[in-house]
């Protein structure tokens, strides 16, 4: 039984289908969703319009969608340093809330303090406190070879009660009636909105810089190329003169320092206090943003707007039409494997198998 | 001059309802859920209450929900519902506060409901029960029904609700039975079914031979029903789970109050007000008393009838902190509300720290 | 003492049996070079699907077989795309546990609130005498006996038959085994088929034996834990028996620690597991057992050059 078709690697990839296939991918997941909407009663329209047009023309959800994005692309832009060198950092989450927390201590110790070095202090802080956290499971990797990979998760849920302890026990509110959470930052330790009446804030900017930084160092840097050069083979790198150690930790380092920002950002301009869950699962949510946009810093910022826009949606979807969040998240499964099929077919080429015996050579 | 305003506020939107009276304009109500619809616990009564808002309107109200919202980033969801018309807005966990009270701000002409908060504002009113008056009740069960004077205590996380609740449980059990001990387990988190049965194992392990939770799915019910040791439900009666195992369940009943608010709105006599009740309004019900002996069983019901009828606390004063200090009684002769819902210390007689 | 300490293994034993099965089917899997991280989705449409079919058949070994199908269904999905489609891997797993998570949500929404009385424990004729270990180990719910039975068939096949060396060869090096002949494309098809039914088993344990009702979100993350005991195991069958009960009675003991009130934040014990599953990773790493690692392969997307 020989299979029904090989796929056989494009040599040239035409600007019309780079931009055709993900379209395409788009259609064949409308068109499954807007079946299973169908049969569950509702307009496949509406919900088209619901999901996925409102969201980017309404202003107010397309600042919401910015807004919603920024985490996502800065702890993105984090894990393309790792991913690129194949190192695989999948605690990105407790990095954040590490950031999160090392930022807000500084804003919970600053409590009532006017300054303009406050919210700097508070990003220092997170970003060192996140790379700390991601020096862990660097340096047993290098050290004792323990694998990044169990580290790294095991170390969010330490994270995630070692934030629980500190927002119920030092850190509580001490007006706060004993529940679990810090006093709310003063406005010095706050990310204040841009625009009047919204809530988008300069953590946008921040993010789309370190996107466009990351773009620069993997294009233009040697050490881009030894990332490069590590992740497709650590051994030839090796030879070449690139410590596999050192990219180890450099990636670590710079990816966990970022989703530590990330989590200030987070913390300052969307919480505004220390409570238990801010981290909400988006750095795990971040993975998929970055392996989604093809690990280019470019590609996270698109994916995560993708990302961002769904999650909305699946608000929106809730209230004007009455569906079901369990819907939505299964066409954002059903959309996302879509969008990877497309994107392998715009790589290969699909070769139906005639009759004819073909042995592997 | 608050109250005044709130009344004109909803005086107006009551003008601006019946003014659109020949499309019939339907009363939008809106909720917020921490958890999804299906956890059978916590955000499944609310909805249960949401529901009942629907029939108790037929036609004249329309409701919607976002299910599953973290609490950090809930601002958008909030607003998402105050947005698209909704006037009326329950958000129906703790930490919706601050969001909430955002929201509100911008918009002066909706109402919202805030679940166990304590920050109010003039069209941000809170509303809470009073758990820990069925917890009291079944503390006298387990009390009279423990053989070897232990009873474990499935506990999600450390909050002054949960703790009150542990409080009001060891205060009933030790006033029918000086002996009785309760061990408690922290699972650290509000639904884990898997690791809250453990925990319930743990207990019985331990020698409790009663088991009672304060997370959200029968789990515990369930395990304690295998070994043939009792349990209560939680939530919503439980009885299915187990019903040869269950003396009876502490039931979160949202549906009276979430009309009675509806019904303010529609008339226009909304404002802003904290509530915090029990049995007596119905917002805590109790399921049947079963599995139990007679005499037991009516100590429960006359526990039940004295609480409603204001006779019975239980945080009766004097209360004696585990430390050995008596707490300020600001209630006259019981703790104040506010001492109950901020409470962070157990009382004398239970083994064990708060974890901090 | 020795009245609970039978009890006290049965618990651990059940803990663990869910991580230790749907990490034994992602081991499988991960050997023959693929990484799934769809296992959590896999799992909790396991636990809908075989509670459902449980319900509407009255009966629990058609559902558990039920979630085994269903984990299967939804391999055969990540299968054609990472296999078949040669898409991403990490990203088609992490769209599947989403993709899950709906489902699951859709499928169990009719049975949400309804109960399900307990499967019959199998008791070994004899072995099931001896005092202690007799009750924890030789009575028991019948999946975890079979899943004994699993994880011997797993390290036989993949350490002594030619299967197992073909599977691990696809893993270790697409490009030469694929040069020797070998189907590569199928053999990881079969992984996969494999780590599914495995996850969808693992999920109607969770609500079919370990707490008898559905509700979403039951997994509780449970298939990340399977994924890092896969790590954990490093190739080797018997560190991931070992990882997953390692898991499993430490969360156990730190429940019992703290209804002991012992003192210690909560907090502190409830990390215990796993800080302790990187301790315990790190002394067999300083005891010199490094386990094999990765395979090779792991990840990479394989395309046949012609």
């Amino acid at each position: 039984m020989t299979p029904l078709f090989v796929l056989t690697p494009r040599p040239f990839v035409s600007p019309l289908r780079r931009v055709l296939t993900p379209v395409c991918a788009l259609a064949a997941a409308l068109a499954i969703g807007g079946v299973i909407v169908a049969l569950l009663g509702r307009s496949p329209a509406a919900a088209f319009r619901v999901f996925l047009v409102e969201p980017l023309t309404d202003p107010w959800a397309a600042q919401e969608v910015l807004l919603k994005a920024t985490p996502l692309v800065l702890i993105a832009t984090g894990l393309l340093f790792c991913f690129r060198a194949s190192r695989w950092n999948i605690g990105a989450e407790g990095q954040f809330l590490v950031g999160g927390l090392c930022g807000g201590g500084i804003a919970i110790l600053t409590h009532g303090m006017t300054g303009a070095w406050i919210l700097p202090a508070m990003m220092l802080a997170g970003a060192c406190g996140g790379l700390a956290y991601a020096a862990l499971p660097a340096l047993l990797r290098v050290r004792f070879g323990i694998s990044e990979i169990l580290t790294s998760l095991m170390l969010v849920y330490v994270a995630d009660l070692l934030l629980d302890y500190l927002v119920r026990g030092p850190w509580r509110d001490p007006k706060g009636f004993n529940f679990p959470q810090s006093v709310a930052f003063s406005d010095a330790a706050l990310l204040h909105p841009l625009l009047e009446g919204g809530r988008l804030h300069a953590g946008m900017i921040l993010a789309l810089a370190a996107a466009l930084a990351a773009a620069l160092v993997f294009r233009r840097t040697l050490f881009g190329f030894a990332i490069a050069a590590s992740g497709e083979a650590p051994r030839a790198a090796n030879f070449a003169g690139f410590n596999e150690g050192r990219i180890t930790i450099l990636v670590f380092l710079i990816s966990g320092a970022l989703a530590g920002l990330a989590g200030v950002i987070e913390v300052a301009g969307q919480v505004g206090q220390l409570r238990p869950g801010f981290g909400q699962g988006l750095g795990f949510t971040a993975i998929i943003v970055a392996f989604l946009g093809r690990l280019s810093p470019l590609g996270a910022v698109l994916a995560a707007l993708v990302i961002a826009v769904l999650l909305i949606g699946a608000e929106s979807a809730q209230v004007s039409l009455k569906l079901p969040l369990d819907l939505a998240r299964f066409f954002m499964g059903l959309l996302l494997i879509c969008i990877l099929l497309g994107e392998s077919l715009e790589r290969y080429r699909i070769r139906f198998r005639r009759a004819e015996k073909e042995r592997p050579a | 001059m608050v109250r005044i305003s709130t009344r004109l506020a909803a005086f107006a939107l009551a003008l601006g309802l019946s003014g659109a009276a020949g499309a019939q304009e339907k009363l939008k109500v809106g909720f917020i859920y921490v958890g999804p619809v299906g956890d059978f616990g916590w955000s499944y009564q609310h909805d249960q209450g949401r529901k009942a808002i629907e029939a108790a309107f037929p036609g004249k109200v329309e409701t919607s929900f976002i299910e599953s919202v973290p609490e950090a980033d809930s601002e958008r969801a909030i607003e998402q519902l105050a947005r698209t018309g909704h006037k009326l807005i329950f958000t129906t966990s703790f930490g919706y506060m601050e969001p909430t009270l955002k929201v509100a701000k911008k918009y002066p002409n909706v109402m919202f409901e805030h679940a166990t908060g304590y920050k109010r504002d003039r069209n941000v009113a809170t509303y809470s029960a009073k758990f820990h008056e069925g917890r009291y009740i079944i503390g006298k069960i387990a009390g009279r029904m423990t053989k070897t004077n232990t009873i474990g205590y499935v506990g999600a996380v450390p909050i002054p609700e949960v703790i009150a609740g542990i409080n009001a449980f060891y205060l009933g059990a030790k006033s029918v039975n000086p002996d009785v001990k309760i061990k408690i387990t922290w699972v650290n988190e509000w639904f884990n079914p898997g690791k809250e049965s453990d925990a319930a194992k743990a207990l019985m392990d331990q020698g409790a031979d009663i088991i009672t939770q304060h997370t959200d799915s029968p789990a515990p019910l369930q395990q304690a029903a295998a070994r043939g040791k009792f349990a209560f439900g939680q939530a919503s009666d439980m009885t299915r789970f187990a019903e040869k195992h269950i003396l009876t369940s502490i039931i979160d009943d949202w549906a009276p109050y979430y009309v009675e608010r509806t019904r303010a709105v529609l008339e226009g006599k909304w404002q802003s007000q904290d509530v915090f009740d029990g049995l007596a309004k119905g917002k805590v019900k109790m399921g049947p008393y079963v599995n139990m002996p007679d005499d037991v069983k009516r100590l429960a019901e006359e526990t039940e009838k004295a609480i409603i009828a204001g006779t019975a606390d239980p945080f009766l004063c004097p209360v004696v902190a585990q430390d050995g200090r008596t707490i300020e009684c600001k209630g006259g002769n019981r703790l104040s509300d506010e001492q109950v819902v901020g409470m962070n210390y157990f009382v004398q007689g239970i083994e064990g720290t708060i974890p901090k | 003492m020795t009245e609970t300490l039978p009890l006290i293994l049965a618990t651990i034993l059940t803990a663990a049996t869910p991580l230790m099965i749907a990490a034994l089917g992602e081991h499988v899997v991960e050997r023959a070079g693929v990484i799934n991280l769809g296992v959590e989705g896999m799992m909790i449409v396991g636990a809908a699907s075989g509670f459902a079919v449980a319900v509407l058949a009255d009966s629990s070994p058609l559902g558990l077989l039920a979630g085994l199908l269903a984990g299967l269904g939804l391999a055969v999905a990540f299968g054609l795309a990472v296999v078949v489609f040669a898409t991403n891997q990490v990203a088609t797993g992490l769209a599947l546990t989403i993709l899950g998570l709906g489902l699951a949500g859709l499928v169990g929404q009719g049975f949400v609130g309804q109960p399900r009385a307990a499967m019959a424990p199998l008791a070994i004729p004899l072995l099931a005498e001896i005092p202690v270990v007799g009750p924890a180990l030789f009575t028991g719910d019948p999946v975890f006996f079979l899943s004994l039975g699993l994880v011997a068939l797993v390290a036989f096949v993949l350490s002594r038959t030619r299967l197992g060396l073909l599977l691990r060869a696809a893993g270790e090096n697409q490009d030469s085994a694929h040069a020797l002949g070998l189907p590569v494309m199928r053999l990881r098809f079969a992984a996969i088929l494999f780590g599914g039914a495995m996850a969808g088993l693992a999920g109607a344990y969770l609500s079919l034996i370990y707490t008898r009702f559905w509700s979403p979100g039951m997994s509780a993350g449970r298939g990340w834990i399977a994924l890092a005991l896969v790590v954990f195991a490093g190739g080797k069958v018997w560190r991931l028996v070992f990882g997953a009960y390692l898991f499993g009675g430490i969360t156990v003991a730190q429940l019992h620690a703290q209804a002991g009130a012992i003192g210690l934040p909560s907090q502190l014990l409830s990390a215990l597991p796993y800080v302790m599953t990187i301790a315990a990773l790190l002394a067999l790493s300083l005891g010199g057992r490094k386990g094999q690692g990765a395979a090779g392969s792991l990840g990479q997307p394989f395309v046949p050059e012609r």
